[in-house]
């Protein structure tokens, strides 16, 4: 018996279940549960037993769906009534990068129409890869009274007409979010469409639409909305504008400035830099396109406090980074360009040593005559001066098995280590050798390593290491990498909590594919393209596991035998039926 | 399998393209002609350069275009005749370009291979084709156009060297022009990827608001500066460095002992000029003296640090060609 079996009959032997279940009544229940907001501990206290089950369904508010396939509307209606937030994620991750056609699918009307009849009281939509047209977001202003937030991330679909939709209607709003999508920008005018009574606005991001907006509007928009707390401008406003908005919003807790290189007389640097000392809350900045380095020293009053650092889209020499971050001693998160070299690497490493995550992109893809970039000399410089890094993305030219290894040694608590060897299958550049050790001292070293993305010159060692020490690995991403099927099978069966796996132009087919049979159902998708999975291969995949979706996009031209592009995901839906004729469900 | 052919092929086309390319520039420099009228060379080299350089949004899905990345740049060299204009052989080619590089390369297989572990020649040789288009690749296995390494798991075999090692001992040639020609990588999200290609686009055209930068010329008492921003072509600054240094070069031509007009007459003033006298040469990054217009004004601009407006005599070292064209036609 076990220990707390023993103790319940001995201290209540005559205890029957329905007295049990009275003492613990259900309101009291379901108020403790809407106390937990994380959806994994939810889902774990709904495995419980059927009170506690319902308990959570009718307690819970918002609901996450990694993949909007993986369930219909209707039953996610059915289980949780009372809904007033959703997140919904759509195409794979790899259609950010163009390999997934266009009319894919992960269309958000049905589940609006859905939510309209039994969420009347909907009040936040956060999208990822979901295809969106603006007759939906109209749908969605005029169908939810108490709207309040909209964020849209790496969806397309729409147009700007769409947003003008969502400032006429929605009188509650207190965020819009619009980031990185494939927005048809038809112009500023939507800003200007919210009412002039209008003032519950907190989250306005706007940063990367291209088109000039109404200045004149944006300000009076930012005097009147008193609690807004994140702005985020496009690259049309000016410095000039962007002091004026400030005097109105030193509340302001994360900025995103517009244009950051314009002429400026010594009297408005004196103003923006005044202004800016003003929002004593502001921990995050952004923006700084087109960033001159003259200008930079108005930033230094809010650097103190900043906790968030983006300069992804300035692209700052080694010594303009290096002044910069002198002055930003509590930085935890860093977004940089390769402009800034392994020197401005240094200056990272040496001024922040609070640092948590470094992003750093590439500039330049397509000149050829500017060979810069950053090397493993900057990621090592960083590595010693900041212990605490546990999230990387790192796209360089090259890299070393030696680095790697003496940065997970400096930083041993990686959770996100996402490295992108620019150069496909490109090796240890001293040694000649594959990157295999590189990735094996990170998965033995990382213990805590929940994603993983690998490149450069791989082996079937690589998978050796992944399937064997990365016991907490729940995403991987694979490209150019791996020499047989073996690989992927390693993978598959040693990583026991693998979720996400998605996986290009490598040696793996039928095999690999099929190892996976009994591990796919655990988990959210399996994305493979450019491999060597056969038609026949998904077809028994297809038939031996009747829960998962096997979709296969075909490319014109191709052997009819093979199967181009596999995605594989559970669903409790069964297949989809918005398939486009290059989407083949099996 | 013609292994060996396709594989002779791929290794040759790295290498040599590179010789090709590398050979090229001193020739080029030491080109005399210059050329200021567009021609059906200009117009592909142009059109090319143009389609190198397009930002292209591809639909998901679609293929980039084939990007004829080239690395060095082509010589410029035209064969028309001088118009006498020596002061600075004008080499108005690819005004419009961002930059200035034109495919060096020839053949269809673009310029990277994937070394991958266990592939054979033909999939490496296959690998080669990256955005090329379906009609290259024909192969034994017939190829889905969208998959960039692929046939069927092959024992490991050697290492391919050749094919490794020239990428990385041409790293700074080669590296580059991969990332270009494969769909979706490196992965980057498409709205910064445009964003950036336009960034360096934007870049290149307006660096600083303003490019001053120093005219001296051989035997004037002071220098001037000149915007270079404000100029597109060679013919333009050229124009206007005749203007500014009119009074020196009529001074000058008097104590050489040439006829001194009265008043100032432009089509003398270019006489002189034309006369071969005078040479316009500038000071590069690498604080060489270069003979102006061998290359694409975009590329001058970036490249030029100063202006010096040498004696004809002094400058035969740079252009010999040019100075004899320039003789002739004076």
């Amino acid at each position: 018996m076990e220990p707390s079996e023993l103790k319940r009959s001995k201290d209540s032997p005559n205890l029957d279940e329905s007295t049990r279940r009275s003492s613990f009544p259900d309101e009291v229940l379901e108020r403790v549960l809407s106390l937990l907001k994380s959806h994994r501990d939810r889902s774990s206290v709904s495995l419980v037993c059927k009170d506690w089950y319902n308990a959570e369904r009718w307690s819970r508010t918002h609901v996450f769906i990694g993949n909007c396939y993986s369930v219909s509307p209707e039953i996610v209606a059915r289980r949780f009534p009372k809904i007033r937030s959703v997140t919904l994620k759509g195409k794979p991750r790899f259609s950010d990068f163009n390999l997934v056609p266009e009319n894919w699918g992960a269309d958000i009307h049905a589940w609006l129409v859905v939510f309209a009849a039994k969420y009347p009281f909907l009040e936040e939509l956060r999208l990822k890869r979901m295809a969106i047209s603006d007759e939906s977001l109209e749908f969605l202003a005029v169908s939810f009274p108490n709207f309040k937030a909209l964020s849209l991330l790496s969806c397309d679909g729409f147009s700007t007409n769409g947003l003008a939709a969502i400032a006429t209607h929605c009188k509650n709003l207190t965020e819009l979010d619009i980031q990185e999508n494939g927005i048809d920008d038809k112009g500023g005018s939507w800003l200007s469409c919210f009412p002039e009574s209008f003032t519950s606005l907190e989250v306005l991001n706007f940063a990367n639409l291209s088109s000039d907006i109404n200045f004149d509007a944006l300000e009076r928009l930012v005097g009147r909305c008193k609690s807004m707390r994140v702005l985020k401008l496009n690259r049309s406003v000016s410095l000039e504008q962007l002091q004026r908005l400030l005097v109105n919003a030193p509340q302001l807790a994360e900025l995103g400035t517009g244009s950051f290189s314009e002429e400026l007389t010594f009297r408005q640097c004196v103003e923006l830099e005044s202004a800016l000392s003003n929002c004593k809350n502001m921990y995050t900045l952004s923006g700084l396109w087109d960033a001159k380095g003259i200008y930079l020293p108005a930033l230094y009053p809010v650097c103190t406090h900043l906790t968030f650092l983006n300069l992804s889209y300035a692209a700052l020499r080694s010594d303009e980074l290096a002044k910069l971050l002198a002055h930003c001693p509590r930085l935890k998160r860093l977004w940089v360009l390769d402009t800034v070299e392994d020197k401005g690497l240094e200056a990272v490493g040496m001024n922040c040593p609070l640092l948590e995550e470094l992003r750093v992109f590439p500039a330049d893809l397509f000149d050829e005559e500017i060979i810069h970039g950053v090397t493993e000399a900057g990621f090592v410089a960083v590595s010693f001066g900041c212990p605490r890094l546990h999230y990387v993305l790192y796209f360089c030219c090259q890299m070393t098995n030696a680095a790697v290894a003496t940065i997970v040694q400096n930083c041993p608590d990686f959770t996100h280590f996402r490295l992108c060897i620019m150069n496909p299958g490109q090796p240890d550049h001293i040694t000649n050798e594959p990157m295999d050790e590189a990735f094996g001292a990170v998965v033995k070293t990382c213990t805590k390593l929940q994603r993983l993305s690998v490149s450069g010159r791989l082996t079937d060692l690589t998978f050796e290491y992944i399937g064997r020490y990365a016991k907490n690995l729940e995403t991987l991403s694979v490209a150019f990498a791996g020499s047989s099927d073996w690989g992927m099978q390693c993978v598959m069966g040693g990583c026991s909590k693998l979720r996400k796996l998605e996986i290009r132009d490598c040696p793996f087919g039928n095999a690999a594919l099929l190892s996976g049979l009994e591990k796919y159902e655990s988990m959210r998708s399996l994305w493979m393209s450019a491999c060597n999975v056969t038609m026949n291969g998904c077809r028994l995949l297809a038939r031996e596991m009747p829960r998962l979706n096997v979709e296969v996009m075909k490319e014109d031209g191709s052997d009819d035998s093979q199967a181009d592009k596999v995605y594989v995901y559970r669903s409790i839906a069964g297949p989809r039926r918005d398939a486009p004729p290059s989407v083949l469900t099996l | 399998m013609s292994t060996p052919l396709e594989h002779d092929y791929i290794g040759l086309s790295e290498t040599s393209s590179v010789e090709r390319s590398s050979d090229k520039i001193p020739s080029s420099s030491s080109s005399s002609s210059s050329s200021t009228h567009p021609n059906e060379d200009k117009t592909t080299r142009t059109s090319l350069n143009l389609k190198g350089t397009e930002l292209r949004l591809g639909l998901p899905g679609s293929q980039s275009p084939e990007r004829k990345v080239s690395l060095f740049c082509k010589d410029l060299e035209s064969n028309e005749r001088s118009n006498g204009f020596a002061v600075s052989p004008l080499k108005n080619l690819m005004s419009g370009a961002k930059r200035g590089f034109s495919d060096a390369i020839d053949g269809p297989n673009g310029k990277w291979v994937f070394p991958m572990n266990g592939k054979s020649d033909v999939e490496l040789a296959k690998g080669a084709i990256l955005a090329s288009p379906r009609a290259v690749l024909e192969g034994k296995n017939k190829l889905p156009s969208g998959r960039e390494v692929g046939g069927p798991p092959q024992p490991p075999k050697p290492v391919q060297d050749k094919n490794i090692l020239v990428p990385s001992a041409n790293e700074h040639s080669n590296a580059p022009a991969s990332k270009a020609q494969v769909v979706g990588w490196p992965p980057i999200r498409s709205f910064r990827k445009n964003t950036m290609a336009s960034n360096s686009a934007k870049n290149s055209e307006d660096a600083a608001g303003c490019l001053y930068v120093k005219v001296s010329m051989d035997g004037a008492p002071y220098l001037r500066k000149v915007d270079l921003k404000t100029y597109k072509t060679y013919k333009e600054i050229s124009s206007a460095l005749e203007k500014m240094f009119t009074c020196f070069t009529l001074g000058h031509c008097s104590s050489n002992g040439l006829a001194v007009r009265d008043g100032l007459s432009e089509s003398r003033l270019m006489d002189l000029l034309h006369g071969s006298e005078y040479v316009l040469t500038y000071e590069d990054k690498d604080g060489d003296w270069m003979l102006v217009g061998d290359v694409p004004w975009e590329m001058f601009i970036d490249t030029c640090k100063r202006l010096r407006i040498v004696k004809g005599s002094e400058a035969i070292g740079l252009a010999p060609r040019a100075m004899e064209k320039c003789k002739n036609q004076s």
